[in-house]
């Protein structure tokens, strides 16, 4: 368990350098900072002290440690556009995110996981041709448009929930339906084939064979087998909840990170963007070490 | 033994309708099976003897659309007229349980033993609380002979070897003290000094609990030193039983002779292993007359009808005409 932890950490740690060095030299790509900074017409000597105040007339690399050290400390520069450190931003965002993603994340496996194990089970009855078509639906139609479809009927006509803004619960309702229903298809399947898979092994059998009831064969003995595949791409849906939240939370104007770094990048406000990519990288990585803990923690085989 | 048996199968069919066409698995076999009698189900691969033992759990291969016909009874009720409920809560556990053939596939991965071995007594109410089923457990890995069975309770299949899994997956049949025992071919996976130390615990289950039990195996030598009498299975059909004395002095089939044959024997000089030629028949569509005939060097014209079964006497049955026409 410990090693499984350590080898974890350090996959992390790989993995978040990586992405630092990916948003750094992504910031140098879109051009030389000082040109807006100063005016066109600037003498040669100002840019060249401008150049040197900055740091930037070091080597690369140099730059690059300076970098990672600041953003060690969590210092990212100042906001232009919101006047705040950006990192501060960053973290007023990120907790609306998280729970939308984490919402949405509830939303898709109630719905995925009785889809999947039902239509495992009633292969080829009504139950898995109605699976089948909600997934496919989710795959589809594009998650801006199933916002705007929600806010329409549950919104506009029914006006059950509404359409905009974030105070209580039923804000949460129809953004993480619009967020969350994309994953069901690909959770339905893996389930879906997945139960097939253990359904059909000797063990299942075997407690069929002694009359465990087909309630504890289905929930309990089939489901914690068929549930390994389903971890690794409910991490990856999840990390995708969380960066690729942007355009579900523009159509239901959703205070959230995805949002505020959107628009950080049309305003070229380059301390947030990095702040804010960085900080979803980290939120990334950290949910596919969760899910290589959960691993050993659903089966005792990868424990040792 | 001439009280009523404690199984009575009789023409039981198991037709398996796949796309293709409909697979006559297990097609009109009857036999029976005493209190603490051992039958042995011998025949090769695909001739249904697995097929002929799911049957009578009534587990059928789930992605298949299976039938069921004739009647198996036990202890005079047919399980073939019970419903799924009565099946899971009465019939599978404390009447008739099953051995599965490989140990390492048997018991469930994300479990551990303890949970799996003490979960029949909870399902059939033979006890009350999760502590008492635990305790239950350690008895009976206790009386499959597994050391320290308290502490082996916590420990996951894979930390068992095979022939201790297959001790674990016999302590789960036994649980409920079955009154039947299948075992499907239990030691084919296993070494062979391991084999004979599962044999002996079956052979000690037996003296125990007068447990009837069905074996299947397709290892002759094992049929020998287990079982009292011996069904031969071909193409879905029985072709030969009685008991194993009769079956091994005086076989009559010319399949059964052939399969005793093709044990080879020390001593023996011989070039070559003795095979039975050519390939068991498709059972989509199997031959209207004996099933075996095209295989049989003693075939004759009458062979085109299917051969009554004639009854030597002591319960050693045969459906062969040689044996019908003396």
């Amino acid at each position: 368990m410990r090693i499984v932890f350590a080898k974890g950490l350090l996959n992390a740690l790989i993995s978040m350098l990586g992405a630092s060095l990916i948003i750094f030299i992504m910031s140098r790509l879109s051009g030389d900072p000082l040109s807006l900074l100063l005016p066109m017409d600037a003498p040669q000597s100002a840019v060249q002290a401008m150049r040197h105040e900055l740091g930037l007339d070091r080597p690369m690399w140099d730059q690059y440690l300076i970098f990672l050290w600041k953003a060690v400390q969590g210092d990212f520069g100042r906001s232009y556009r919101w006047q705040m450190p950006a990192i501060e931003l960053v973290f007023e965002r990120l907790p609306a995110t998280i729970y939308l993603a984490m919402a949405a994340f509830a939303f898709s496996l109630a719905l995925a996981i009785p889809l999947g194990v039902l239509s495992a089970v009633r292969r080829g009855s009504w139950i898995d041709q109605i699976a089948r078509i909600i997934a496919m639906l989710g795959q589809a139609v594009p998650s801006f448009w199933v916002g705007l479809l929600l806010i329409l009927v549950f919104a506009v006509n029914l006006q059950w929930l509404p359409a905009f803004g974030a105070d209580g619960v039923q804000h949460v309702i129809l953004p993480a339906i619009a967020l969350g229903w994309y994953p069901v298809a690909a959770q339905t399947r893996v389930i879906r084939s997945g139960m097939l898979e253990v359904l059909d092994s000797d063990y299942i059998r075997m407690g069929r064979a002694v009359g465990t009831p087909e309630r504890l064969l289905i929930w309990k003995y089939a489901f914690r087998n068929a549930l390994l595949p389903l971890v690794t791409i409910m991490g990856v849906y999840f990390a995708y909840m969380l960066s690729g939240s942007f355009v579900v939370e523009t159509v239901f104007a959703w205070p959230g990170l995805g949002r505020t770094v959107v628009e950080a990048v049309f305003a070229r406000d380059y301390p947030v963007v990095q702040a804010g990519v960085l900080i979803t990288s980290i939120l990334f990585v950290l949910s596919n070490f969760l899910v290589d803990l959960s691993y050993s923690i659903i089966d005792p085989r990868i424990r040792l | 033994m001439t009280a009523a048996p404690l199984l009575q199968v009789e023409n039981l069919q198991m037709h398996l309708h796949l796309r293709r066409g409909v697979v006559k698995a297990v097609d009109g076999v009857s036999f029976e099976v005493h209190e603490g009698e051992t039958l042995g189900i011998v025949g090769e691969s695909g001739s249904g003897k697995t097929m002929t033992c799911l049957s009578i759990l009534r587990l059928l291969p789930i992605h298949s659309d299976g039938r069921l016909d004739g009647s198996v009874k036990l202890d005079g009720e047919d399980l073939l007229q019970l419903s799924e409920e009565d099946m899971a809560s009465r019939v599978r556990g404390p009447k008739v349980a099953m051995i599965s053939q490989d140990p390492m596939t048997s018991l469930n991965p994300v479990y551990t033993v303890g949970d799996q071995v003490s979960g029949p007594f909870l399902y059939h109410k033979l006890v009350r609380t999760v502590r008492e089923a635990m305790a239950a457990a350690a008895q009976g890995l206790r009386r499959v002979r597994i050391p320290s069975p308290e502490r082996r309770l916590k420990n996951y299949p894979h930390q068992f070897s095979g022939g201790m899994r297959q001790r674990v997956v016999t302590a789960m049949a036994i649980a409920c003290s079955p009154r039947l025992l299948i075992a499907d071919e239990p030691t084919t996976a296993l070494d062979v000094t391991i084999q004979v130390q599962i044999m002996n615990l079956l052979r000690s289950i037996q003296q125990d609990s007068k447990v009837g039990i069905i074996l299947v195996t397709h290892d002759l030598s094992i049929v020998a030193g287990l079982c009292h009498r011996i069904a031969v299975m071909y193409a879905g059909r029985i072709i030969e039983t009685g008991k194993v004395r009769d079956i091994y002095r005086n076989p009559q089939h010319p399949y059964t002779q052939a399969l005793l044959q093709a044990i080879p024997h020390l001593g023996q000089k011989r070039s070559r292993l003795a095979a039975i030629p050519g390939q068991p028949p498709n059972l989509i569509d199997p031959p209207k007359g004996c099933r075996f005939a095209q295989r049989c060097p003693k075939r004759m014209s009458v062979c085109d009808d299917y051969p009554p079964a004639t009854d030597l006497g002591d319960r050693h049955v045969v459906n062969c005409w040689l044996a019908a026409k003396q």
